[in-house]
């Protein structure tokens, strides 16, 4: 069967000036909603703290816990409903003592629900290692960036790989964005999805740029406007099912995979349907747009 | 590359072998006892997220470990000094690790340069500054010195560490030093995360000192803590009421004797009131010196001192032979025991610090295995039933090899030693999706051979031809950004990479050349009219 009929000719070069408006309304949003709340939230792997996950045998409400755990330290924390009865205790204090988590959690929580509770993960990181961890990531991703940008220019050429990071640095900051609006915690999980989609969206991208180069080579005399939509068009039912089968993935990992890598799944969704938008609507457009300076100069030169 | 379909067979036949013999024990629980000995023993190690345990960073602080050194040298260079009569106010260590002294008159320096020169070649003059009546010079440590030292301590604490955990007795442990002061260590399954956390981060500097009774305590208490005394506090337990509260000792600072001497450590029961105690015995120069000790100070207290705090202090009745000592002080059972090991694997040679600690329970993590594992295998399916549904013929080909794909990444894990985590399952299921782009890059790429009329066998290799350079840059790309994942990320997450980074790999194999073989063995075999796909 086919989705994507032979011969389509959708005009995606005519297009591309919404595509690129669109991109820069979501991005100035998103670059709007982490400085408007003040930065991200960070998880405790980038910020320190503590968090300690509670399972329940019986029906609890947030509300229920934050009652019982009044007048303890972790009065201000943040309670979360992780699952069925199960809930995510959120402080920004290291709970390294045990003293600590048994005068203010246990003891609190035994007197109010007696035994019924069971505590099923404690992570407590270190101020220190947290301001660590956020320069190595913040290092880490503008690395592999370049890492691409430098691959694509080796490959093909260096506006192709422009092209390529512009829409890498795109889907970034749309996934960091989506994470802002919707207030969720950025955590270690959310960066390892945007390595995942820094590798998956610059393939898209080069699948498509291949084509472009092949395209270019067959048909040296056509105008490039046209060599990219042809190439789009040709590759568009690849990108589409490629696309869908991650996707099938994704939702499956999303829906049956756990509260554990809930938020994973989630930014893996976004950066999937974003990262083959990219690779077809803004790094074409930029290797045009390049193309189209280099040949203004050479007017201008004559 | 390989013309023969026979080679091509044989090498695919042997690598999906090889991945099925190192999955045995995985799958396979009992193996009848002829077979074991020629299979492997060891099953997919599972990550801390999966099976339950504990995960701690410690940083060790070797400024410490560097400002007691100074300290203990700054006493022996006053030794020194008033041995070679060179005339001084005072020797002490200042903030940091240097040494500040002051010399009262200029006729010492001489003297001092070549004591130093001599015994102490480590130390360097930082500074002097000529005062009237002398001179004030401070002295520091030589910087290459400072860092073997620092090294050594590092080493020192990963060595007595090890021994600890691995007399507490926890199958599997992992401890591995990362950066310069750091350690990591991994204890899967353990049961009390904070009996493991006292047993590992404490220091254990056992010391004997004696109890300075000539002074009085009420006026060191006031502040007036007579020279080369120190007080510390030690623990009483109300054995009526079951209170701990703390009592202070005015104590001589020297230690005469520590922890370095002992020989061996054990638990014991008391006959009095049948409380366990730990009993210790020196070696053969610690029990000297215990003789030695002992008989100089009967009548007088040795103060037996933990970590800083003073555990008892017997009145020394008689001179002791024999090196036997008993440490007492309310302790439960597991304290005891965790004492002597503590004890017998030695000090920590610098305090350490917990910078990052996860502690998963184990039904947490059975939990989450089933999670992934039903994520994978629905997610699985949908891509599977999809491709058969979109390709048909030629889809079921993409999922035999997306199949073979999932054995050799779990094979590689279980060969390797690789650990599974939630987010290495995660990684996997992900694998699923982007194997299928190389077949879906191949068989759009044969569509659209076979519409410009080329026949079946042309279009096959024009397809597999053309799609392959995409493949590989679609494949380094990948694999490249996970391997910045790799260098970034810590337990958990470094699975995701590895897990993504195999599946890549395998998929180059099982998408490119195994299907390809099966395409070629059906066309060459049969006369095919139309390609299903």
């Amino acid at each position: 069967m086919e989705f994507i009929k032979p011969g389509l000719k959708i005009d995606f070069v005519g297009k591309m000036k919404y595509a690129i408006i669109f991109s820069v309304i979501l991005t100035i949003i998103s670059i709007a909603s982490v400085i408007i709340h003040g930065g991200l939230n960070l998880g405790i792997d980038f910020a320190g703290g503590s968090i300690i996950q509670v399972k329940f045998q019986k029906d609890m409400s947030a509300d229920k816990i934050r009652e019982a755990l009044k007048s303890t330290s972790l009065e201000n924390s943040v309670i979360q409903q992780f699952g069925i009865n199960e809930f995510l205790i959120r402080t920004s204090e290291s709970f390294h003592d045990q003293k600590l988590l048994t005068e203010n959690l246990e003891t609190p929580l035994t007197t109010a629900f007696n035994k019924d509770y069971e505590i099923r993960r404690v992570e407590v990181v270190g101020s220190k290692v947290g301001m660590d961890f956020q320069r190595k990531a913040i290092f880490a991703v503008i690395l592999s960036w370049l890492a691409m940008l430098f691959y694509i220019a080796w490959r093909f050429e260096f506006r192709y790989g422009l092209g390529g990071i512009i829409a890498l640095v795109h889907d970034v900051v749309i996934i960091i964005g989506t994470i802002s609006l919707l207030k969720m915690e950025f955590t270690i999980n959310i960066l390892a999805a945007i390595f995942f989609i820094i590798g998956y969206s610059i393939n898209d991208t080069i699948v498509v740029l291949d084509r472009i180069r092949e395209n270019v080579k067959l048909n040296p005399r056509q105008k490039l406007a046209d060599t990219i939509n042809l190439s789009i068009n040709q590759t568009l039912s690849r990108t589409i099912l490629t696309s869908f089968t991650v996707f099938l993935t994704v939702i499956a990992l999303y829906i049956w995979g756990g509260p554990v890598i809930h938020d994973l799944a989630f930014s893996l969704l976004v950066g999937v349907v974003f990262g083959t938008y990219s690779s077809v609507f803004i790094s074409c457009p930029i290797v045009l747009f390049f193309e189209n300076m280099q040949l203004s100069k050479v007017k201008r030169k004559k | 590359m390989f013309k023969s379909l026979k080679i091509r067979i044989s090498i695919t036949a042997v690598v999906c072998l090889a991945a099925l013999y190192f999955l045995i024990p995985t799958f396979i629980t009992q193996i009848p006892s002829p077979w074991n000995e020629y299979l492997p023993k060891e099953k997919i190690h599972l990550g801390l997220d999966l099976q339950g345990g504990m995960h701690l960073v410690l940083e060790i602080d070797t400024e410490k470990a560097l400002e007691s050194m100074m300290e203990r040298t700054a006493n022996d260079l006053k030794e020194s000094m008033m041995e070679n009569k060179v005339r001084f106010r005072k020797v002490e260590r200042t903030k940091g690790a240097t040494i500040s002294l002051e010399l009262t008159d200029s006729a010492g320096r001489a003297t001092l340069d070549k004591l130093l020169h001599d015994h102490y070649p480590d130390l360097e003059i930082a500074s002097s500054t000529v005062r009237e009546g002398g001179q004030i010079i401070n002295l520091k440590i030589n910087d290459k010195r400072a860092i073997d030292l620092k090294k050594l301590t590092v080493e020192h604490s990963l060595e007595t560490i090890r021994n600890r955990v691995d007399q507490f007795g926890i199958a599997e442990p992992e401890i591995v030093p990362e950066g310069d002061n750091r350690i990591m260590i991994q204890l899967p399954g353990i049961k009390d995360p904070e009996r493991a956390k006292n047993l590992i981060g404490k220091t254990a500097l056992l010391e004997f000192k004696i109890v300075d009774d000539e002074h009085s305590l009420e006026d060191a208490l006031r502040g007036n803590i007579p020279e080369g005394d120190i007080i510390a506090y030690g623990l009483r337990a109300d054995r009526s009421t079951g209170q701990r509260g703390s009592v202070p000792y005015l104590l001589k600072n020297k230690a005469l004797l520590t922890g370095a001497s002992l020989e061996t450590a054990k638990v014991q029961i008391s006959d009095r009131f049948s409380e366990p105690n730990v009993s210790i015995k020196f070696n053969s120069q610690g029990a000297t010196d215990f003789d030695r000790i002992t008989a100089e100070n009967v009548r007088r207290r040795l103060a037996i001192v933990l970590d800083g705090v003073v555990h008892s202090a017997p009145v020394i009745q008689e001179r002791i032979s024999g090196g036997q000592a008993q440490i007492t002080g309310n302790f439960t059972m597991d304290e005891a025991r965790d004492l002597a090991i503590v004890l017998r694997a030695g000090a920590l040679p610098a305090p350490v610090n917990i910078l990052e600690e996860r502690t998963v329970g184990p039904s947490l993590g059975g939990d989450s295995i089933r999670q992934g594992i039903m994520a994978t295998i629905i997610g699985s399916l949908l891509v599977i039933f999809f491709m058969m549904f979109y390709y048909r013929l030629s889809g079921t080909v993409a999922d035999l090899a997306l199949i073979i794909n999932i054995v050799l990444v779990l094979g590689t894990l279980a060969a390797f030693k690789g650990t599974l985590t939630l987010p290495g399952i995660a990684g996997l299921l992900l694998t699923v999706g982007m194997a299928v782009d190389a077949n879906v890059l191949i068989f759009e790429r044969i569509r659209e051979e076979l519409r410009t009329g080329k026949t079946i066998r042309l279009s096959l290799d024009t397809g597999y031809k053309r799609a392959f350079i995409t493949i590989i840059d679609t494949h380094v790309t990948g694999i490249v950004s996970a391997i910045f994942l790799i260098i970034f990320g810590t337990g958990p997450i470094k699975g995701f990479a590895v897990t993504l980074i195999i599946g890549l790999l395998a998929s180059l194999f099982t998408a490119v050349f195994v299907t390809r073989i099966i395409f070629d063995y059906f066309t060459l075999n049969f006369n095919i009219k139309k390609l299903s796909i």
